[in-house]
């Protein structure tokens, strides 16, 4: 059975993966498979059920019912076989806070049984991509949360892994170190499988191949960004910002978009299609001085807010 | 042989981390060289009577190291890190506990130097002596596998003072005689006692294998279930 798996495109497949906590269910079913050399994102709020279902995969929790293959391996019968071609980045920032960040990155290279010149090059690019070539001499322990962060990461690649876990990699991070870890994990994409669970929206909108949106240990929904954003609405919102705004002019309006709604300084607009000057056209005539019009884009916490009803942002 | 890459880390770990270090060497010697002070007023504080005991003392040090460094590695995830590499469950448990044994032989050899420079004589076989206090550090090293898989990098230490007070009252510091009464049975039904008296015995009295042969394999079975659970527990953790 496990031959026959393999060598179908998919690095990762989940059959009705489920982890109960006595009686709380954290994962509840999940059915996936994730395409070799995807990025995939889970994308949920806090306890949603994202680390239990990466712990899964990794071999670390056993499911207390269905299953996973990685690269064909299932994670029950094989997990030697499944843990040589894995690698993961914990939530946590797993670090040997006592090492310098060359021991750390050895650390993984060795008991993964990479030769130790592959380790050496491999640690300098890798320090180098990070940014912590000139403090690589340093015991970590003095590193700032974003340091930690990123050398956290960059231990997860020095074996190479085919297949690459990210539990939330910017988690607790500053908007600037967001982006440079974001920019690292674009230049990895397509180079290998990588599954990031996130609750940033942004992050997986921006990163990820395909999105699964969970919420109570279920996939909620599954598409790329796109499709995703799109099953929720096909609509396009413009939101102008104006003074001298009449009502005559917003009834007038409406005729040609019937959804016209007042906001502070202006107005919103919600249609199939908003051409800007079929906006502008008919406003100015009426007097309405016109500060600003920008068309607002359906974000992936609107795609999670009408799918659960609840916000994705805490 | 891929768990001395990570007995290797932990190795270097016991020395970056020098206050446990200093704590499992240097506190041994202080009490040693307080406590035969007082031998001027009663005459069981001199160092043959006062080594094996301190030496033990010392092991309880060493155990608490060890399980502070897997308790820390649990709570960063390191751990869990290391558990998605292909290596065995053994290699996990021999990089957790060898790195344990250089120290325990270091630390009874500057003990007994120390000693040895204020006098302590050894009547009986030496060998003997460091056999039986040898097992008991293994037990040490298994409990120190057992608190640091069950307890948090916090809750350590004080779980900890468990085993620290169960060898300061099986005599590590004094005689087990002088406590006496209920505490005393307490202290013989564990081994940390038979270990210290036993040693105790060889040095001063100069007794042979047969009269110390209970102790021993009083001292040699509970290293056996503390290193059989500490290996149990660990494993346990391995996939939950
Ligand atoms: N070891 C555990 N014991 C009990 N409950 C747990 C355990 N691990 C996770 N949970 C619970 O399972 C749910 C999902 O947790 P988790 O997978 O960490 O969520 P996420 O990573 O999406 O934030 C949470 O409600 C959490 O409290
Ligand atoms: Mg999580």
């Amino acid at each position: 059975m496990t031959e026959s798996i393999q060598g179908n495109g998919f690095a990762i497949q989940t059959f009705s993966i489920s982890r109960k906590f006595r009686n709380f269910v954290a994962v509840d079913g999940i059915d996936l498979s994730v395409k070799e050399g995807e990025l995939f994102s889970l994308l949920g709020p806090n306890g949603a059920g994202k680390t239990t279902a990466i712990r899964m995969l990794c071999c670390l929790l056993r499911p207390s019912s269905g299953t996973a293959t990685i690269m064909g391996h299932d994670i029950q019968k094989d997990p030697v076989a499944v843990k040589k071609v894995i690698d993961v980045s914990p939530q946590e920032t797993a670090i040997a806070e006592y090492l310098n960040a060359r021991e750390n990155l050895s650390l993984m290279g060795g008991i993964h049984g990479i030769e130790k010149e592959l380790v050496k090059k491999r640690s300098e690019e890798l320090l180098e991509m990070m940014g912590l070539t000139n403090r690589s001499k340093e015991r970590v322990k003095k590193y700032s949360g974003g340091m930690k962060r990123r050398l956290s990461i960059a231990m997860a690649l020095v074996s190479d892994p085919q297949v690459l876990f990210l539990d939330e990699p910017t988690l607790g991070l500053d908007p600037q170190s967001r982006r440079s870890v974001w920019e690292y994990i674009a230049e990895l994409k397509g180079q290998k499988t990588i599954v990031l669970t996130t609750h940033y929206l942004e992050e997986a909108d921006a990163l990820a191949d395909r999105v699964a949106i969970i919420d109570e240990g279920k996939i909620i929904a599954l598409g790329t960004p796109r499709e995703l954003k799109d099953s929720v609405s096909d609509m396009q919102v413009m939101v102008v910002k104006a003074k001298n705004l009449t009502f005559d002019a917003i009834e007038g309006l409406r005729e040609i978009f019937p959804e016209v709604r007042e906001i502070e300084d202006g107005i919103e607009i919600k249609a199939k299609e908003i051409g800007f000057f079929d906006v502008v056209d008919y406003l100015r005539p009426k007097g309405v001085i016109i500060e600003s019009t920008s068309l607002k884009e359906v974000t992936l916490d609107d795609v999670f807010l009408q799918l659960t009803g609840k916000e994705l942002r805490e | 042989m891929r768990f001395m890459i990570l007995a290797k880390k932990n190795f270097k770990e016991i020395f970056l981390d020098y206050i446990s270090l200093v704590f499992a060497i240097a506190l041994p010697i202080v009490m040693l060289l307080i406590l035969q002070t007082f031998g001027r007023v009663e005459s069981f504080f001199n160092p043959t009577n006062l080594t094996p005991g301190i030496v033990v003392f010392g092991f309880a040090m060493i155990s608490l190291s060890s399980c502070m460094t897997l308790a820390r590695d649990r709570d960063s995830a390191l751990l869990s890190r290391l558990l998605t590499a292909p290596l065995s469950a053994n290699d996990f448990i021999l990089a957790y506990s060898l790195p344990y044994v250089p120290v325990v032989i270091m630390h009874i050899v500057v003990l007994f130097g120390t000693g040895g420079l204020l006098g302590l004589e050894i009547s009986g076989n030496a060998g003997l002596v460091l056999l039986i206090l040898f097992v008991m550090s293994i037990g040490y090293i298994g409990l120190g596998m057992i608190l640091g898989s069950v307890f948090t990098y916090k809750a350590v230490p004080i779980a900890w003072q468990a085993v620290n007070l169960l060898t300061i009252f099986s005599g590590a510091w004094f005689s087990l005689e002088i406590i006496g009464g209920g505490i005393q049975s307490i202290m013989n039904a564990l081994p940390f006692a038979h270990a210290i008296g036993a040693a105790r015995d060889v040095m001063v009295q100069g007794v042979g294998f047969s009269d110390i042969a209970t102790d021993f394999y009083w001292v040699l079975g509970y290293t056996v279930v503390f290193v059989a659970l500490g290996i149990f527990l660990f494993r346990r953790r391995m996939m939950e």
